[in-house]
């Protein structure tokens, strides 16, 4: 089946079997390999990706589903070389060990940011409770977000 | 890496055209929403359907709305929906407890209350919180709309009276004034499906529960529901006692299943535990210290 779908703001349409996972069809048919596949049993949520604004575990959705649909990836959340201040939170806190899980939590986190721009530390933890971290025990990511809405909020993110 | 086996595609637009596309393919064909049951299932192959048909895209399907002293919640309508409507959560707050307690925030953006409630899994939260309700389930087939209480709609495990050719277009609650309810859940860790859940709805004229519903999730209870507590608590005054026990007859009268969440004897003392709680915050919350 031909499907179009707007991922980072510019349109793709690519022909496709009905079986293939957005997760899939984002890595082996755009080469955007920022969304990461972890369990694949929508469990870790390293696969988090934005569809149509919200955040979705992208293992666990069809690519036919996002047909006419706007998706957003990690991929786009640095923008003119200046990275997003959630991607800046996780180099000063070091919020990303291995980095497996980052792509999926920068995504989570950027979405809280955008509704809640103050969290708390607990809003945080509840954000991102559907996605694993097998590395910082989630605090050095807890204090990332929050370095981000620090940040934001005072305008001061540099890059 | 996990992939369904292969299917065709369709993508409905209104209800009548998912009905029309689900006598096409003669049973053949699966409704997929959130799709976070079906897909799994799909990619562990043990659901195989031929065709999915894609619903995501009908809109008269979403939405919750209060109409005739009923609150109507659209098979579409997302885990998170439900979960931050004020309205809701006021007039039954059993749902916003059970929806703050299913699996995680991305899965909830995704997943639906119908579907929840179509897979009949055992373990489903929302299939006892609306038992507890006595909600309706509103069955669309391509010549009749049937109405079908809740507590009829699971025939078993996996299993509802949604035919081949049906869909489930919404739920709805009675809104009655005067009682209040509450879910709580016991699972091992964030996320994962209950070890042992309860809801319970209670209402009270003074001291009196003039109506109640139990409801219960992962416990092995017919149909969701602890009958036999109904009818011993219907009459009754409220006090410490008369929930302990009403608590204990519903763990007598489930049969949970032995798992790797835990052995039968444990899981019934869960069952009169959480039903005898779950009792006191409802009333609690309805405005009877218990």
């Amino acid at each position: 089946m031909e499907i179009t779908v707007t991922v980072n703001g510019q349109q793709h349409r690519r022909s496709i079997e009905p079986r293939v996972l957005l997760a899939y069809f984002l890595r082996d048919e755009l080469s955007l390999t920022g969304t990461h596949l972890g369990c694949d049993t929508s469990n870790c949520g390293a696969c988090v990706v934005w569809l149509d604004g919200v955040p979705v575990k992208s293992c666990t959705v069809l690519a036919a589903m996002a047909d006419g649909k706007e998706v957003r990836t990690v991929e786009s959340l640095a923008q003119n070389g200046k990275l997003d201040p959630v991607q800046q939170g996780f180099i000063r806190c070091h919020g990303a060990q291995c980095g497996f899980c980052t792509p999926g939590m920068l995504m989570t986190a950027r979405w809280l940011l955008d509704r809640d721009p103050n969290p708390s530390e607990e809003r945080i933890r509840e954000a991102i409770s559907g996605q694993l971290c097998r590395c910082t025990g989630y605090e050095n990511i807890v204090r990332a977000v929050r370095w981000a809405a620090e940040h934001e909020r005072r305008d001061e993110v540099t890059s | 890496m996990q992939v369904p086996a292969q299917f065709e595609y369709e993508r409905a637009t209104s209800i009548a055209h998912a009905v029309q596309l689900l006598g096409k393919y003669n049973g053949a064909g699966r409704l997929i929403a959130g799709g976070h049951s079906l897909i799994p299932m799909m990619k562990l192959r043990l659901a195989r359907p031929e065709v999915l048909i894609d619903i995501n895209e009908v809109a008269e399907l979403g939405g919750i709305s209060r109409v005739d002293g009923e609150l109507r919640v659209g098979a579409l309508v997302r885990h998170t929906e439900l979960l931050d409507d004020d309205e809701v959560a006021q007039l039954f707050p059993i749902l916003r407890d059970a929806e703050k307690v299913i699996a995680d925030p991305i899965v909830r953006n995704r997943g639906t209350v119908g579907g929840s409630v179509c897979q009949a899994d055992p373990s489903e939260d929302l299939s006892a919180a609306f038992s507890a309700l006595r909600a309706y389930a509103v069955v669309q087939g391509a010549e009749t709309q049937r109405i079908v209480p809740l507590r009829d709609f699971f025939v078993g495990p996996y299993e509802t009276v949604v035919g081949p050719g049906e869909l489930l277009v919404e739920l709805r609650v009675p809104v009655r004034t005067g009682g209040s309810s509450a879910f709580l859940k016991v699972s091992r860790r964030a996320g994962d499906w209950a070890v042992g859940a309860v809801g319970a709805a209670v209402w009270l004229d003074g001291d009196v529960i003039t109506e109640v519903g139990i409801g219960l999730s992962a416990l092995g209870a017919r149909n969701f529901v602890a009958v036999e507590a109904e009818d011993f608590l219907r009459g009754r005054s409220v006090s410490a006692d008369v929930l302990g026990e009403a608590g204990r007859i519903a763990a007598e009268h489930c049969d949970p299943p032995v798992d790797q969440r835990g052995p039968a004897d444990y899981k019934r003392h869960l069952a009169a535990t959480l039903v005898t709680r779950a009792l006191q915050l409802a009333c609690r919350r309805a405005g009877r210290e218990v």
